[in-house]
């Protein structure tokens, strides 16, 4: 087990290069000039001698390969360089603003489980069934409304309904739970529904897959109830293909957020990287894109992980 | 469930009609969100006789009216009439949609069939950089590209837009492609292919691409429903169609939702218009899979 962790580290590494050398030439491979984009916006009137000096003090004048050499001596040491817009520290700022991120993901990942498994169970057992059609409708509409949508039809509902809105004004969870969780559970449940429809159909698809085995058969021959059948010998085994989607739907949850932390004005990483793309920061953008992607990588390896103490087999291969 | 796989056969012509139907007996669902995508195909398509106001035309003294006869999904804060608003945004969210959907799906079957068809060393070092980009959640790579493509407007549609959601679709569909190419690169008829002589971009184009129409098509059908949505989003964020071109992402945010609060309908129908498409597109998408090969997971 312990080698297989270290193996799978290992594995993780030359990929989060990978990222690192993309992020950093998806930036500058495409056509645009940041430093134009940024002075002369839309058509003002800056000589090319300025945009000459920004782009010096930007160090965008250097040839690639030694910038490049740049950001990733910089990543090496954790240092993400300054904002182009505000000229605070990049890692900083993501790091101000991560932990409300950060919760507002894990809570999400919470709801989308405790919707994801009844809703997944119940199509599968009752396939075929009014039951089938009507989760099978639920799922493929929390693939299609919007996150941000169903966000705001939660102020309104709130409002109309019960004349109550969160509170403005972030409240971390240490302080006051009460009140952190009263304002965070909506933004939460608006990305969760997405998350949790991708996951009760991939439930759904892989118990309906282990319920034609054989040890299924032998199972419910033996005289085992059907309840027993489902929620022991299928469920571990559709477990597992359930919670590589719950790794793998983590970067939609991401996304997710960068347009809905904007309905609650919740000022976490996605806020700020809108913010970030309207300034044209380019250097905030590569910050976070890497944050974001490592995120996804390291959640992934996690998923590995909990893989193999789940299931055996995958240690010893 | 039987062996032998019968795959519709979509290149034949004259069977286009009775392949319809079967669709319909098949797939009701399916064939339910390809009457949502008609009808916004429709209204698209029709939207100068359709929308009963013009959809830019401001008007103050009929600000925020709730639906009624007159505007059957009210207006809003600038007295705009939302049902012609609406109307005018399926043209925006089709065209930007479907044009993108069909580019970015397009380069990824070329990246998945070279990939597939290359293999060895190249196959190898484009997969390890599809890994890499597939790291990226899609509205962020969306986003860098927003971020450095300048807005560029060609017969009235944004290129840039159209860019940035295309760009992020290649890698998840080259790899699905790849899969399905790599079946067919091993068959004879492509050992026969070469022994005749044929060029390298005539075998990819004119012997595998036909062989993978049936992933190509479901892939594009489930990201025509995903580029709505992603449209949807950047507009929303103030990054993707600009003003004053009627769009649902666009109603949903900034100034045209002003008022959302105490107006519910300023947002209820352009969000409702985004739901309801996206998920014909979906269930259609869904059933289109299911129909052409279950086996195929997306």
């Amino acid at each position: 087990m312990m080698w297989y962790v270290i193996r799978r580290f290992a594995l993780a590494i030359p990929t989060l290069i990978g990222v690192a050398i993309i992020t950093f030439f998806l930036l500058r491979v495409l056509p645009g000039d940041i430093v134009e984009i940024k002075l002369r916006g839309d058509g003002g009137d800056v000589s090319e001698a300025a945009l000459a000096a920004e782009r010096a003090r930007l160090g965008l004048d250097q040839p690639l390969l030694v910038q490049f050499a740049d950001w990733m001596t910089g990543l090496a040491t954790f240092d993400l360089g300054t904002s182009l817009w505000t000229g605070e520290r990049v890692a900083h700022e993501i790091a101000i603003r991560l932990p409300l991120s950060l919760e507002v993901a894990i809570l999400s990942t919470i709801l989308a489980i405790l919707i994801a498994f009844p809703l997944g169970t119940l199509a599968a057992v009752f396939r075929g069934t009014i039951i089938d059609y009507v989760v099978r409708i639920i799922t493929i509409g929390g693939l299609a409304v919007p996150p941000f949508w169903l966000g705001m039809l939660m102020i309104v509902g709130l409002i109309t309904w019960f004349d109550w809105l969160p509170a403005l004004g972030f409240v971390p969870l240490f302080t006051d739970p009460v009140k952190n969780l009263s304002q965070l559970i909506w933004p939460a449940l608006s990305v969760g529904y997405r998350y949790s429809s991708v996951v009760a159909r991939m439930l759904r698809s892989t118990i309906l897959e282990v319920l034609e085995e054989d040890y299924i058969r032998t199972a419910r021959a033996k005289g085992v109830t059907e309840r027993m059948v489902v929620a022991k010998h299928a469920m571990r085994n559709a477990l597992l293909p359930a919670i590589t989607v719950l790794g793998l739907e983590f970067a939609f949850l991401i996304g997710g957020l960068v347009v809905t932390e904007q309905v609650f004005s919740l000022n976490g990483i996605g806020l700020l990287f809108v913010e970030s793309v309207l300034h044209n920061d380019f250097t905030m953008i590569q910050g976070l894109v890497m944050v974001v992607a490592t995120g996804f990588v390291l959640i992934n390896l996690m998923v590995d992980v909990l893989y193999a103490l789940l299931d055996p087999r995958i240690r010893y291969e | 469930m039987s062996d032998v796989q019968t795959l519709p056969n979509l290149t034949r012509r004259g069977h286009f009609f009775s392949a319809l139907g079967d669709f319909f007996v098949k797939q009701p669902l399916g064939a339910a969100g390809g009457v949502v995508i008609l009808g916004m195909f429709l209204a698209a398509l029709f939207a100068e006789w359709v929308a009963p106001y013009n959809p830019t035309q401001i008007d103050f003294l009929a600000r925020l009216v709730p639906p009624s006869p007159a505007h059957v999904m009210g207006t809003d804060g600038f007295g705009r009439d939302i049902f012609s608003r609406v109307i005018y945004g399926a043209r925006t969210a089709m065209t930007v949609g479907f044009i993108a959907a069909i580019v970015g799906t397009s380069l990824g079957a070329i990246v998945g069939v070279f990939s597939a068809f290359m293999g060895g060393w190249v196959d190898l070092a484009i997969q390890r950089v599809i890994d890499v980009l597939l790291s990226f959640p899609i509205i962020v790579m969306a986003l860098i590209v927003v971020a450095i493509v300048p807005r560029t407007e060609l017969f009235g549609v944004d290129i840039n837009v159209i860019i940035a959601i295309a760009i992020p679709f290649i890698p998840k569909v080259a790899r699905v492609i790849r899969s399905a190419a790599l079946a067919i690169v091993t068959m004879p008829y492509i050992d026969a292919t070469r022994a005749a002589g044929f060029t390298k971009t005539r075998i990819m184009f004119r012997h595998i691409m036909p062989n993978v129409v049936a992933p190509y098509l479901i892939m594009l059908t489930a990201l025509l429903g995903q580029a709505i949505l992603l449209e949807a989003s950047l507009s929303f964020l103030g990054l993707g169609v600009s003003e004053p071109t009627p769009a649902w992402g666009l109603m949903l945010s900034g100034t045209n939702a002003d008022y959302y609060r105490e107006a519910w309908w300023v947002i209820f129908f352009p969000g409702l218009a985004i739901s309801l498409t996206v998920f014909g597109f979906n269930l259609f998408g869904d059933s289109l899979r299911d129909w052409l090969d279950p086996r195929l997971k997306v």
